[in-house]
């Protein structure tokens, strides 16, 4: 399993300086990346952040315009070729072909992969995905849940060593998320590493670390704890209601343009309120201390990201250079 | 008011419409170019390039005879516009050559003792030979022939030759249809259709079926794999040659079975020109499919390339009919030099050696496309 030299511990994907620009706009600026061998690495980002970029940049479809890196051990510039054999990378669109039918897909990229043993490896894969018997049907009747499965065997039938998946999981039900991300995990136990952009916090949580890029910087990189940790961001969580019968809530509006709140933000009828100094913070919630009940809770991973995200400058509306 | 209960919700509903429709359209910029061009194109074509009456047609001329005579039926012929002397023959043979290459329209051959044999009354042959694989091309210059000739010599034959101007014409004009004697148009229509047919088929299909990757996303999947981009275009150009070759087939036993055109060169000859034009088509559908964005816009394309490949071509219509700038236009098509190479092969009986230099544009086309076509299929997105 040693493809281009790399020694188990090592980072198979491990980048530098990454840059790419379009136009006058630099969409992905110097980000930094590495990922071990097994990990489930979930990258993260508002819409237009450069993830998909990023992801297609290391996986060869796209030429960065600066940095560079190694995947698998293969220089990302220069053996595109050697990592394309060996990444599977599910498109944000379903890229599959909707006129052929589900078993004709998958035989297709076993084809072009050059894979021995084909109609097994497909009806292994058919068999996986619980399709065994709708091998036949055309790929795009298929419900979206199940185009995405579909999609995530077709590009694991070469048995890839890194996984590059980009935002799978959108428009796609609970259950279908879960189970797919059990398979991911399983995949990753096997030693695939996995690369996966998402909005979802919840799956986010599913991963080993997370790397938050905004606009195309890298803003976060660590395990979910060490993400909030540095993030020195304080929350609080108030509950009540004001002596108006309104609830803690409706103070969201109010509180966040004090001194010393980042953020308030209403979660049913509770308020959720950070900042970078605790004391600072319960000053700013002190007018209301009476009636409402604070307590101190650890920020979330949602608190971190929007307050990152505020703090990085916009880069998606063009300026001309 | 509830909406939708009178003549102005409905008219406010249209409007919407119109407004959106007419801020869509001039978005696209390729379909309004597109209705902007087409008339102006229509046009040039229709208006100033298509002419049924073609003049100034290239005449070889071959005088055997040193009478003031022959140098006025020469003069004759020229004074009606419809030929032009580019060639004088001076060795026997080179005027068939010259006509089977299509070099000339024409062969005028004067005999020996032409004047001689005309002041003695013995109405001397004047062999008018034509290349009458067009008959549309051709006929309206033969029937002058005969009149123009008739007339010069009255000029001539005065005084004592007075006489010989009388009654019936003093020259017997032989006009030699070649290569389609009895001026049937299927003879030069049937194989032009293969031209046709196979760059509409090869040319269209081909960029939409890369378009149609694109506009689907599924070229991002296909890029992603190890599949190079030679690898796709061979992959995606082979399917549709087996296409052309069943269509090459259908007209050709067509040709051969219900329309009985005569079939004088070889069919190998002629396979060979088939397929390399075909790969030129394809290729140049992969490039076009690389410029447009969208199945329509490369529906667009094709549509602009098929324009002149009829009409232009020589298909249609008559080739030399043209003014030059229209020919010029043509000559970059590889449907004119395809339509060159199957009615020269089919009709006149062209051999490798004949077919050399039309077969050599059809092939440095292929490979300007081929290359452009690679070089702008990228490996990467975007």
């Amino acid at each position: 399993m040693s493809a281009g030299g790399v020694d188990d511990g090592a980072p198979v994907i491990a980048v530098h300086g990454l840059t790419k620009r379009f136009g006058g706009r630099t969409v992905v600026d110097a980000v930094d990346l590495s990922v071990g061998r097994g990990r489930i690495c979930g990258f993260l980002g508002p819409n237009g952040s450069g993830k998909t970029t990023t992801l297609r940049m290391i996986c060869g479809l796209l030429i960065p315009d600066g940095g560079e890196g190694r995947v698998l051990g293969f220089d990302m510039l220069r053996e595109r070729a050697a990592i394309k054999a060996r990444v599977g990378y599910m498109t944000q669109k379903f890229g599959l072909f909707a006129d052929l039918t589900i078993a004709e897909n998958l035989e297709f990229f076993a084809r072009v992969h050059g894979l021995d043993r084909r109609r097994e490896r497909v009806a292994e894969a058919l068999e996986r995905l619980g399709l065994a018997t709708r091998g036949q049907q055309l790929a795009g009747s298929l419900s979206g849940g199940w185009k995405q499965r579909l999609a995530l065997a077709a590009c694991v039938l070469h048995e890839p060593e890194i996984l590059l998946l980009d935002e799978p999981t959108a428009g796609v039900d609970p259950q279908a998320r879960r189970e797919f991300w059990d398979q991911i995990h399983a995949l990753a136990a096997q030693g695939m590493t996995v690369l996966v952009s998402t909005h979802y916090m919840d799956e986010a949580e599913r991963c080993h670390e997370i790397a938050y890029i905004a606009y195309g910087r890298m803003l976060a990189r660590g395990t979910i704890d060490e993400v909030i940790a540095g993030s020195r961001l304080h929350a609080l969580q108030g509950e009540g209601r004001l002596d108006d019968g309104r609830g803690a809530d409706r103070l969201a509006a109010e509180i966040e343009g004090r001194p010393g709140v980042a953020m308030a933000a209403p979660f049913g009828t509770a308020i959720h309120v950070c900042g970078p100094d605790a004391a600072d913070l319960r000053a700013a919630v002190a007018p209301w201390a009476d009636r409402i009940d604070w307590r101190e809770v650890q920020p979330s991973l949602e608190d971190v990201f929007i307050h990152l995200m505020r703090g990085a400058q916009d880069n998606s509306v063009v300026v001309s250079p | 008011m509830i909406a939708g209960s009178s003549w102005q919700a409905t008219s406010q509903r249209i409007l919407a419409m119109i407004f959106k429709e007419i801020r869509q359209m001039t978005r696209d910029r390729g379909t309004v170019g597109m209705m902007l061009a087409m008339p102006l194109i229509q046009l040039m074509i229709f208006g100033f390039a298509i002419n049924n009456d073609p003049r100034a047609l290239p005449m070889a001329v071959e005088v055997n005879d040193v009478s003031p005579f022959a140098r006025s039926v020469v003069a004759a012929l020229r004074n009606t516009s419809y030929f032009r002397v580019t060639r004088v023959i001076d060795a026997p043979g080179e005027g068939e050559r010259l006509l089977a290459r299509g070099e000339v329209q024409f062969v005028v051959t004067v005999p020996v003792d032409f004047g001689r044999d005309l002041v003695r009354g013995a109405r001397p042959q004047l062999l008018v030979t034509a290349d009458a694989t067009d008959p549309a091309a051709t006929g309206n210059a033969l029937s002058s022939v005969e009149q123009a000739v008739a007339g010069a010599l009255s000029h001539d034959l005065i005084g004592p030759l007075a006489l010989r101007a009388q009654g019936a014409s003093p020259v017997e004009v032989v006009v030699h249809r070649s290569y389609n004697p009895e001026g049937i148009t299927s003879h030069n229509t049937v194989p032009g259709l293969l031209a046709v047919v196979l760059s509409m088929t090869m040319v269209m299909l081909t960029a939409l079926s890369v378009t149609r990757e694109v506009e689907q996303g599924t070229m991002e999947n296909l890029l992603a794999t190890p599949l190079r981009p030679f690898e796709v275009m061979v992959g995606k150009i082979v399917p549709y040659l087996f296409i052309g070759v069943v269509q090459m087939g259908v007209i050709l036993l067509a040709a051969q079975f219900v329309f009985r055109v005569p079939f004088m060169g070889s069919i190998a000859l002629t396979l060979f020109a088939t397929l390399l034009f075909m790969v030129t088509s394809l290729a140049l559908g992969f490039t076009l499919s690389t410029l447009a964005r969208s199945q329509l816009q490369a529906m667009q394309m094709s549509f602009f390339y098929m324009l002149p490949s009829i009409l232009l071509s020589g298909f249609a219509f008559p080739f030399r009919g043209m003014p030059l700038w229209a020919q010029w236009v043509a000559e970059v098509l590889p449907t004119t030099h395809f339509i060159r190479l199957v009615r020269g092969i089919m009709l006149k009986g062209w051999t490798l050696a004949d077919a050399a230099l039309e077969l050599g544009v059809l092939a440095a086309m292929l490979l300007v496309l081929g290359t452009i076509a690679v070089r702008r299929y990228q490996d990467t997105v975007a």
